[in-house]
């Protein structure tokens, strides 16, 4: 019997080793992989089809195959996921679902096409209108269009059955892992920003079901063990995501821990659960339709600085770090916003501009170190 | 028409009273919209809302340099240096409401349609929130299939139907659907002088100076639902066939020696070093992308035809119909060389660019360079960069000429 921290080790050691540990649940679960691109792209289809979905966040990679494509002055996730495709690191991938949520991604698509046929690209197109009729309609008829063209790529097929119960599975492991990361705060020594970090990440390389079996059983333990008393300063972060590992090792070098976190590679996957109305289209769109403070989904009413500082209050936050992946544009709009927002609101903000392949993050040390230190 | 004014003056007189007129509208109660350059303005035009666009004022306020002074303002607030210019210049705008480059009213309410870029839609979110303004977003799916297909006309359609809604609710007022039909005859009409107008520079030598398309293009962005602007590029048109009827070029001072096509935006700030410096090497910029971009045809009444047509703008179609369409330019203008400007504004047009000038060049054979710039940040631009580009597509037009030329 394995005892639960193994278990977190196999989970840390599958965001670290993300190759193996997808080649190892391909040869468990006997299914293909699937890259999903960041962000939103629909894993409940992919694993209805009898699939295994694989996060593709970029990685350290480096190296100049990509600019062939992309100019420097492109986000360092795209470049280095462009890269990987150039040099086939994603040979076991059967397919590539690509949402296009920015401009950049609408030419990393296109150039795909040329840059790596051989990946079985399919491009998905999320309506921003999405919580008015037309824009639920159109992203039903996307979904179904994806499935399609899945099918069409893979020769695997999502049924109405397999989706119903592939969404209840997804809807399953967003409860567990809801729970999970709510747990955390109280265990800021065990669970430092790293660790939360490579366990949040896992997900990408492994099987959905096994996954939420994992969290759930380390979340079962964690219920028995009594809140560590050492205090820390409580940060939540904000952002697409917040790589390379070294930040997180600086966040807690110097005294902080993550409580909660406003990523799209983190808590974004799961932060919003559909009510179970509808079939299992209808659960993913109104998913979507209900995901507010995302940048990457039309807000009008811009609720993502709202919702920092009812997460702020509510987490008993002492700051906010904004990590600002570098070129994002979605996120270099939000900023300035939330910025006003966060001061009217009196919660202290760093902003952190990071790539994923820095050589260095000792500026970064250095201002997370004054942050910390006006934490008090 | 305004007795034997020149189109070139007319467009100066119809710029000057867009403005004057906006600011008086706004001060009489009357409600202005802004909007992005290639939206429906059709449905804000029957409903008698006054319309600016945020991308004409900040290309004025960078042709007249004015825009550092709005760009460090933006980026003091927290906007990084490496977002679109247009949007950092109109969100300083926004605060300021002064500039010596040109004065526009604040809108009462944001009409934005993502159909040139996903960035129009977190810059208009922006002001929406901060002006506590509604917004209406035509959200236009990226094609990534060659075709527009009838999913995403269904959606756009559903989604002018869900504006006109808005717009009454906004206004207090019902839709004339009478003037509807009128104003989309008007603006097809448009739109048809100025891509007619812009295809006689087809001719040999082309009695067009490209950069005018520059000029030209602030008219066409916001007068194409009006009848002025109807009469202006009707004007336009039939001096370029007079021009082409006499056989002239573009320049009484210099003969046609290459014929280009300039792709992106052009670099406002230095507008004036970019075209004197093609034209000191007898470079002709025949073309661009503008031609088709507000070529927005449907038949009256056909909100399908209407939604596709928005969709169809080159910048919202796949790579695959971009280096067709270019390929298709290239032949139809008998180019010699294509200018691309990597615009950092602008990452759609550029992250596809490489891939573009492989595919154009390996089809036709046709010269083209690459240069550095942006559209109204002037920091990006070195003048000696694109220079030395300029010169090296000169020397690879007269190699390729000497071996026989275009198609060879």
């Amino acid at each position: 019997m394995n005892t639960w921290m193994d278990i977190v080790r196999e989970l840390e050691d599958a965001a670290a080793h993300p190759r193996q540990a997808v080649l190892r649940a391909m040869r468990e679960t006997g299914r293909n992989a699937v890259g999903c691109f960041p962000i939103y792209a629909p894993e409940e289809i992919v694993y209805a089809a009898g699939l295994l979905p694989v996060g593709m966040w970029g990685g350290p990679t480096r190296g100049r195959m990509a600019d062939k494509y992309l100019q420097t002055f492109c986000c360092s996730v795209m470049r280095a996921n462009t890269e990987q495709a150039l040099r086939d690191d994603y040979n076991m991938l059967s397919a590539v679902i690509l949402t296009t949520f920015c401009d950049t991604l609408k030419c990393v698509s296109e150039n795909w096409k040329s840059a790596a046929p051989q990946l079985g690209l399919i491009p998905m197109v999320y309506p921003q209108n999405r919580k008015s009729a037309s824009g639920k309609q159109f992203l039903r008829e996307e979904l179904m269009r994806v499935s399609d063209e899945l099918e069409r790529v893979t020769g695997c097929r999502a049924t109405s059955e397999s989706l119903e119960e592939s969404v209840d599975v997804y809807d399953d492991w967003r409860a567990a892992m809801q729970e999970f990361t709510a747990l955390l705060p109280n265990h800021p020594r065990v669970f430092d920003a790293k660790r939360r970090h490579l366990i949040l990440k896992s997900v990408f390389f492994m099987d959905k079901k096994t996954h939420a079996e994992r969290i759930k059983y380390v979340s079962a333990q964690l219920r028995r063990l009594s809140a560590e008393s050492e205090p820390r300063k409580r940060v939540i972060l904000s952002g697409l995501l917040c790589e390379p590992v070294e930040i997180l090792d600086i966040i807690t070098e110097n005294g902080m821990q993550v409580v909660a976190d406003d990523l799209a590679q983190e808590s974004r996957q799961f932060r919003t659960v559909a009510p179970r109305a509808g079939d299992a289209l209808n659960r993913m769109v109104t998913r979507i339709a209900l995901q507010d403070g995302c940048t990457f989904l039309y807000d009008e009413s811009k609720s993502r600085g709202a919702m920092l500082v009812d997460m702020v209050r509510r987490e008993k936050a002492d700051g906010v770090i904004f990590c600002q992946l570098k070129f994002c544009d979605p996120d270099e709009f939000d900023y300035p916003i939330l910025k006003e927002e966060l001061a009217a609101a009196r919660i202290p903000l760093l902003h952190i501009e990071i790539e994923q392949q820095m050589d260095s993050p000792e500026q970064i040390r250095t201002r997370v170190q004054s942050f910390a230190e006006m934490l008090g | 028409m305004e007795g034997q004014k020149t189109s070139k003056q007319w467009l100066g007189e119809l710029l000057n009273r867009h403005y004057a007129d906006a600011m008086r509208v706004k001060a009489e109660g009357g409600l202005v919209a802004w909007s992005t350059s290639i939206a429906p303005q059709e449905l804000l035009e029957t409903m008698g809302i006054y319309t600016v666009y945020p991308e004409n004022h900040a290309a004025a306020v960078g042709a007249r340099k004015c825009a550092p002074d709005l760009i460090g303002f933006a980026e003091g607030k927290g906007y990084s240096a490496d977002i679109c210019s247009y949007a950092r210049v109109n969100l300083a705008y926004m605060e300021r409401q002064s500039c010596e480059a040109e004065n526009m009213p604040l809108p009462d309410l944001i009409f934005c349609c993502n159909n040139i870029c996903s960035t129009v839609v977190k810059w208009y979110e922006n002001i929406s929130r901060e002006l506590h303004i509604p917004m209406i977003l035509f959200d236009l799916p990226f094609n990534h299939s060659r075709e527009i297909s009838a999913q995403n006309v269904k959606y756009i359609k559903g989604q002018i139907l869900e504006a006109i809604v808005r717009l009454e609710e906004i206004t207090g007022r019902a839709f004339d659907y009478d003037r509807f039909r009128e104003v989309m005859r008007i603006s097809t009409e448009t739109a048809d002088w100025w891509k007619k107008a812009s295809l006689l520079a087809r001719a040999k030598p082309s009695p067009l100076n490209g950069f005018d398309l520059f000029n030209y293009m602030a008219t066409i962005v916001c007068m194409r639902g009006t009848r002025e602007g109807n009469e202006l590029f009707k004007l336009w048109h039939d001096e370029l066939l007079e021009r082409k009827e006499k056989g002239l070029g573009p320049w009484k001072d210099g003969e046609e020696k290459y014929r280009v096509m300039w792709d992106g935006i052009a670099c406002w700030p230095y507008l004036s070093d970019t075209y004197k410096i093609l034209k000191k090497n007898g470079v002709n910029m025949v073309t661009s992308t503008y031609p088709d971009s507000w070529y927005i045809m449907y038949e009256e009444d056909d909100l399908d035809g209407m939604a596709r047509a928005y969709s169809s703008i080159y910048v919202n179609r796949n790579l695959e119909f971009g280096v067709d369409n270019i390929i298709g330019i290239v032949r139809d203008f008998q180019l010699d060389g294509i200018i691309f400007h990597s615009n950092r504004s602008c990452k759609f047009m550029d992250f596809r660019q490489f891939e573009v000038q492989r595919r154009v060049e390996a089809a036709t054979g046709v010269a083209s360079v690459i240069f550095d710039g942006d559209q109204t940040d002037p920091r990006a631009f070195s003048p000696a960069q694109y220079e030395t580009r300029i010169q090296a597509l000169v020397e690879m037009m007269e190699n390729r000429k000497a071996k026989g030329g275009a198609e060879a």
